[in-house]
């Protein structure tokens, strides 16, 4: 599989100017509503600190977890399905709508059936799944995946949202009012709600000790996906569980605050029984993670619970656009996970990232990003899944570095070409340094030369 | 004191000035400073992209020319971030270990260790912007980081506070990452030269006529940045300020 090329990708965003600059403001903006938010709960660290470690100890009791939550949900009258990959989620969500004939799905955001691209099976096989969620809306309407794990559709100007929506639901291509937007789209889905055969959550959290399912959101939708649809399912990836209903306020307490700067998210819905004369299930999907969970330098990662935060904070991320990164995660939490679904497709990046380290500093369950970041890079070095520019590369410079007389010879031919080469030489489109930048001028001596004729006797090593 | 003294590959061939500046003013604090001529580089480089195996003999050479001092003091955060945290290609016999545990970026040296205060030598009536880089800010936490709400602190600061005339300007975003990040910087140009832009334009919006850091290679690119974009501002390493460089 085509290794993606996330330093491409990213030049193309770079000259979008307006949206470039709109993405990163937008994005800013939000880390520091977030710093805000954080910083009005003085025990802010703490909380981190028990998010965290309620996160571990479940992680690392996970079966029992997981068998806890299914017995509970079962006892609420919820019928509860394991799927170990994409491909049997898909299956079982299919033959649950088969067997009840269902034609049509309403459904709320999930990053999970973006994962197991549940869209498109179902479409292949004549079921017509409406996401409800306006991000998401949207970025189904353009044809495109999501951007932002929370906001799917940030890399879009008004301006393109009214012209996707004027070529699909009608609007006027001229009106790019935000207002008239979001409510051209609730016109339009509201209809879809009413008539869909089901409905379908994903969940922020699972609690094992009532079989509850929670979803925040701030539209509502999830709630009209669930309430009016005889049949629903909710869609979990199996690190979703926290253990007691008790843990689930320092979750909530931090979630919206980190995500969007915003105390509380506008709802935060328990979905734990099927209403009367109407049939709900879960499916638990595995699809990786307890491979992951299995990995020693790795199994943070699965702490995550999608704020997005790290991508708002990454200065990379908010100058490459979450499409750039040609998964389904992008940004720092992207970049540790999605090697571990195709190592050799998502080799570069790791190495899209400055390791600044900022993405381990707002991460509300404290996972070390920008060390796992370094450590991936040891593994795709290790499975020889570097460009072999850079394995060249990196082969000279540890052989040169590790000789004190190589070294002293290649650092008096760097004055020696950096003097004589023509501009042209220097600034050429081989050299990425000297595309847009220029190139430090060599000084008239190195930092060696200069001690050794000042401060050793008769300018000889002591 | 005895002071080994490291100079980063890329300085001693790109900026030999500082690599002076760091050697005098640990002289002038009164330091014993030794210069081992063999030195290369940390192995950085090499184990930031993954190849620890391709780092392993620098690590070494490394360590074979530091071992022995109480102190060894390189004015970039990066690499002695590198050999603190991250110099584990080679087997960690007790020697490694004593030579990753004495090593200090500068201005914890100076901030921590000597605990200097004034630097009467020094003066310099400009209006700079402060540069802490990523590693030195998040990983050897010289200063206080945006993203987390605790009592104001900064080493490089208090340090600059002791130089007469300074003053200082704060850019948009204080500590943001200026796109360096080693090979980052050629193998994703694009997005490290938006970022290199977007740093020094917020400098130079801020009014400073200097970035100063503790970092010469954040300032080696953004300098190239800035050359580029014809931006009047100006490059220095705090090495060179509190050692009493007039502009």
């Amino acid at each position: 599989m085509k290794r993606i090329d996330h330093a491409e990708a990213s030049s193309k965003f770079i000259k979008a100017k307006d949206h470039l600059d709109f993405h990163d403001q937008r994005l800013w903006d939000l880390r520091k509503k977030r710093d805000r938010e954080s910083e009005s709960l003085p025990e802010w660290q703490e909380l981190r600190s028990l998010a965290s470690a309620i996160k571990e100890h479940t992680l690392t009791h996970l079966a029992d977890f997981l068998e806890e939550f299914e017995r509970n949900a079962q006892a609420n009258g919820v019928k509860v399905h394991w799927a170990k990959d994409a491909s049997e989620h898909n299956q079982i969500v299919l033959q649950i709508l088969e067997s009840r004939r269902a034609r049509t799905l309403v459904k709320a955001k999930s990053m999970l059936t973006d994962e197991c691209e549940m869209r498109p099976f179902l479409a292949n096989r004549g079921i017509e799944v409406i996401e409800t969620d306006l991000g998401e809306r949207i970025q189904q309407l353009d044809n495109e995946p999501a951007s932002h794990i929370v906001l799917p559709a940030v890399h879009k100007l008004r301006t393109d949202v009214a012209r996707v929506f004027a070529a699909t639901i009608g609007t006027d291509a001229k009106n790019s009012d935000v207002h008239y937007l979001a409510e051209s789209q609730r016109q339009h889905t509201r209809p879809h709600f009413l008539k869909a055969d089901a409905g379908m959550i994903g969940a922020n959290f699972a609690v094992a000790e009532t079989g509850t399912v929670v979803v925040c959101t701030n539209e509502g939708n999830a709630d009209l996906s669930m309430a009016l649809p005889k049949l629903q399912i909710a869609s979990i990836g199996i690190e979703k569980l926290i253990p007691r209903i008790e843990h689930l306020g320092v979750y909530i307490r931090m979630l919206s605050r980190n995500a969007l700067g915003s105390p509380i998210t506008q709802l935060t819905s328990h979905f734990r029984v099927p209403r009367e004369g109407t049939e709900m299930h879960i499916v638990l999907v595995d699809n990786g993670r307890s491979e992951r969970l299995g990995m020693a330098d790795f199994w943070y990662s699965l702490k995550c619970i999608r704020c997005g935060a790290c991508m708002n904070t990454c200065p990379v991320y908010r100058r490459s656009g979450g499409l750039s990164y040609g998964a389904t995660y992008s940004g720092p939490i992207g970049v540790i996970i999605d090697p571990t679904f195709n190592l050799r497709k998502y080799s570069a990046l790791p190495f899209a990232s400055t390791l600044n380290g900022s993405c381990t500093s707002v991460c509300p369950v404290r996972i070390n990003i920008h060390e796992q970041i370094y450590k991936w890079r040891q593994i795709i070095a290790e499975r020889h899944q570097l460009p072999f520019v850079k394995q060249e590369a990196m082969q000279i410079a540890g052989k040169v570095l590790s000789s004190p007389k190589l070294y002293r010879a290649a650092v008096d031919a760097i004055g020696a070409s950096v003097e004589h080469l023509p501009r042209f030489m220097l600034y050429n489109p081989l050299n990425a340094w000297g595309r847009q930048r220029d190139v430090p001028q060599a000084p008239a001596s190195t930092f060696r030369r200069w001690y050794i004729e000042h401060r050793t006797k008769n300018g000889e090593r002591k | 004191m005895k002071v080994a003294l490291f100079v980063p590959c890329y300085i001693d061939a790109f900026f030999p000035e500082v690599g002076i500046a760091t050697l005098e003013l640990l002289e002038r604090l009164g330091c014993e400073v030794v210069y081992p001529l063999d030195q290369t580089c940390c192995g950085q480089p090499m184990a930031n992209n993954g190849c620890h195996d391709d780092a392993a003999a620098t690590e070494k050479l490394f360590v074979n020319n530091f071992a022995g001092f109480d102190y060894i003091v390189g004015p970039s955060g990066s690499c002695v971030h590198h050999i603190r945290e991250n110099l584990t290609a080679i087997p960690q016999t007790a020697e490694v270990t004593k030579v990753r545990e004495r090593t200090y970026e500068l201005v914890e040296f100076l901030h921590d260790i000597v605990k200097v205060k004034e630097f009467p030598w020094a003066a310099f009536p400009h209006k700079v912007g402060l540069h802490n880089a990523c590693v030195t800010l998040r990983d050897l936490r010289t200063a206080k980081m945006s993203e987390i709400d605790e009592p104001a602190f900064s080493k490089p600061l208090d340090l600059l506070s002791g130089v007469r005339d300074i003053q200082f300007v704060t850019p948009n975003r204080p500590d943001e990452c200026c796109g360096f990040g080693g090979t980052f910087s050629v193998f994703e140009e694009p997005v490290s030269v938006k970022m290199g832009y977007d740093k020094v334009n917020d400098h130079q919006n801020a009014g400073a006529e200097y970035i100063v850091s503790a970092d010469m290679s954040c300032l080696m690119h953004q300098k190239a940045c800035a050359a580029r974009a014809r931006l009047p501002i100006k490059f220095i390493h705090i090495a060179q300020i509190l050692n009493g460089a007039r502009a």
